[in-house]
């Protein structure tokens, strides 16, 4: 893979000071005003995933001669296009234990959770007017449930416990006669915990309220099986595994029957729930990166596991100061969020130029907000400042964990040196004592 | 045909994404490269001792805020002038730089000097976006700060050494 290049670019540098790969004039990448000797070690997974050889190759045919329009009744061009996505629907619905009948192709998890959440509490708007969902979820499962609000219905934010974990009490309390839908994602994209689905499943089923899961970081990396979990809606995602950019499905439930209000109008394709053309390429690309999924998931679990194992031990192994946010024990093997004391994560990143990761920083949001994940954690403000976010997928290679070991801890340990948060706490001064000077 | 016609639109499209387009694309969203090189090369990181008599300390920010910088100098007392300066800061590199950017210009300076440096100075001097600005507004409060504490720790020694006037007990050495 591409990123192997950076690391051999890299890798014959002097280590002294604390930047590494700069200065080498001519040579490398000029961005945002950073000098980088190559690409950077890809170590953000849970953003975006590369596309997988196998699926660019199951999609190049439906770009080049095989374009037709899958909603052509009349010719062979849309005869093809049709079966090459009923097969992706297939490969899709086995994926997650589901009938190809129940599942929906849209433009992504964004779309799907937009379609689930809205769309059954406008279908069942006379007899439902209450939501559950997390504080953890995905932005796009909050703003819906903004939108909802804004219309008049009543949401619950559930709380998590300290590990990431839903209370289950919480949740027992929260329900109401009147609820239409539980929302709960399966495992968290910031901190790669999962969620007691069959738990909940089973609790919402007692109760007959419908359960949605947006599984986008779930589907393909851990088992996962609609009737274990007894959900009645699922998002998926194709770019978070290996898929292209730009599709994702909905699972519907048929047996009961879900029924939602679409929030596309058009020529009434998948089912009327979703007008619009199918995008045939990325359908099939969907599809054959969920067959690839399920067919190596035990392998790349394994895979996965060996590097997080060795980056959280590498690291910690030269530093102290390193928490993990999140349960240890419930969690995807492939995300390790870490916090750093008294590091500042923007400047970490800055220092991790090589490296592409991505912080709980207030300073890398728009806003000057710290990550509302970290903060439901209850992590205190400075911690949420300092937290990086390591994603590790199936084409990370050991070379390149072991790479942004020593990234880190020299980053790490030049901005401690730097800090006057460390220095204060190597004199043995207790930081909560301190009367800052708020500006 | 159809390959041709491919091959002539991938022609076009690398055409148009040439570095002369490149230069435009300087927006306020990039790192300037000064921040960058004062993270990479920070000047004056370190720690003077701050009960030395010649040392103001300034302690702003706060690590809730995700940023705190402290910022000494080192004064001569004859002169009132700053012979040297250092800081340590936790926050994003264009708190670094802020502060970094501040210890140098007030090394060699008068100490009522380095109090009509503004932050609007810093943030041009680095080209920070407006999202980055109160960083440099925390340098000015840094400076401020290491001034005062001087000022009233000289203060605080002349009040000791000066004979108190109403029978007051002093040290009698």
């Amino acid at each position: 893979m591409a990123t192997a290049a950076a690391v051999a670019v890299v890798g014959d540098d002097d280590h002294s000071g604390g930047g590494s790969g700069g200065g080498r004039e001519g040579e490398g990448v000029m961005m945002k005003g950073v000098h980088m000797a190559g690409r950077p070690l890809y170590l953000d997974m849970q953003a975006t995933s590369p596309v997988d050889p196998r699926v660019l190759d199951a999609m190049l045919p439906y770009y080049m001669d095989q374009f037709g329009n899958p909603h052509s009744r009349t010719h062979m061009y849309g005869w093809e296009s049709d079966e090459a996505v009923e097969k992706a629907r297939e490969q899709i619905a086995k994926l997650i234990g589901a009938n190809a009948k129940e599942i929906i192709f849209t433009s992504g998890a964004t779309e799907a959770n937009n379609i689930a959440i809205k769309g059954v509490m406008h279908f069942y708007k006379d007899k439902k007017k209450h939501v559950i969902t997390t504080q953890t979820e995905h932005k796009c499962v909050l703003d819906s449930c903004r939108h909802l609000q804004q219309e008049g219905f009543e949401v619950t934010y559930l709380p998590v416990r300290k590990d990431g974990l839903i209370d289950m009490e919480e949740l027992k309390a929260a329900i109401r006669p009147d609820t239409g839908i539980v929302s709960i994602m399966t495992v968290n994209n910031e901190i790669g915990v999962i969620q007691p689905m069959a738990e909940i499943g089973e609790f919402c089923r007692k109760n007959k309220v419908f359960l949605h899961t947006d599984a986008a970081q779930a589907a393909g990396k851990i088992p996962i099986s609609v009737d274990d979990m007894k959900v009645d809606l699922m998002s998926l995602s194709a770019h978070k595994i290996y898929g292209p950019k730009g599709v994702g499905a909905l699972y519907m439930r048929r047996r009961p029957r879900v029924r939602v209000e679409a929030q596309m109008s058009g020529g009434g394709q998948e089912r009327g729930i979703r007008s619009g053309t199918v995008p045939t390429p990325l359908a099939v690309g969907m599809g054959a990166a969920c067959e690839i999924a399920m067919e190596e998931m035990e392998h790349d679990e394994k895979y996965i596991k060996e590097l997080t194992d060795r980056l959280y031990k590498g690291i910690t192994s030269q530093l102290d100061g390193v928490i993990v946010n999140g349960s240890l024990e419930h969690r995807y093997v492939g995300n390790l969020n870490l916090s750093f004391a008294y590091v500042e994560g923007e400047s970490l990143l800055m220092g991790l130029k090589e490296v592409a990761v991505s912080s709980g920083s207030a300073c890398t949001s728009a806003s000057l907000e710290p990550s509302y994940v970290l903060r439901a954690l209850g992590v205190e403000e400075d911690m949420a400042h300092t937290s990086i976010r390591f994603g590790i997928g199936r084409f990370t290679t050991k070379e390149e964990i072991d790479r942004a070991i020593q990234l880190t801890v020299d980053q790490v340990q030049k901005l401690r040196n730097m800090s006057p948060l460390w220095e204060m706490v190597q004199e043995g001064i207790d930081l909560k004592s301190i009367q800052w000077a708020q500006h | 045909m159809l390959g041709q016609f491919t091959r002539g639109l991938v022609s076009v499209a690398s055409a148009m994404t040439q570095p002369k387009t490149a230069g435009l694309l300087l927006t306020s969203r990039l790192y300037h490269e000064k921040v960058v090189e004062h993270y990479d090369n920070p000047r004056n990181v370190g720690s003077f001792d701050k009960d030395d008599p010649t040392v103001g300390t300034g302690l702003v920010g706060s690590p809730a805020c995700g940023d705190v910088m402290k910022l000494q100098i080192k004064v001569d007392e004859n002169t009132g002038k700053i012979v040297d300066t250092c800081f340590k800061t936790f926050g994003c590199g264009s708190a670094i730089a802020s502060s970094s950017v501040a210890t140098e210009w007030i090394k060699g300076r008068q100490m009522e000097e380095v109090l009509t440096i503004k932050n609007s100075d810093i943030a041009k001097h680095l080209s920070l976006p407006p999202v980055k600005l109160h960083c440099s507004m925390l340098a000015e409060d840094a400076i401020k700060a290491a001034v005062k504490d001087y000022q009233k720790k000289k203060a605080k020694r002349e009040d000791n050494n000066s004979s108190p006037p109403d029978g007051q007990a002093t040290v009698v050495g």
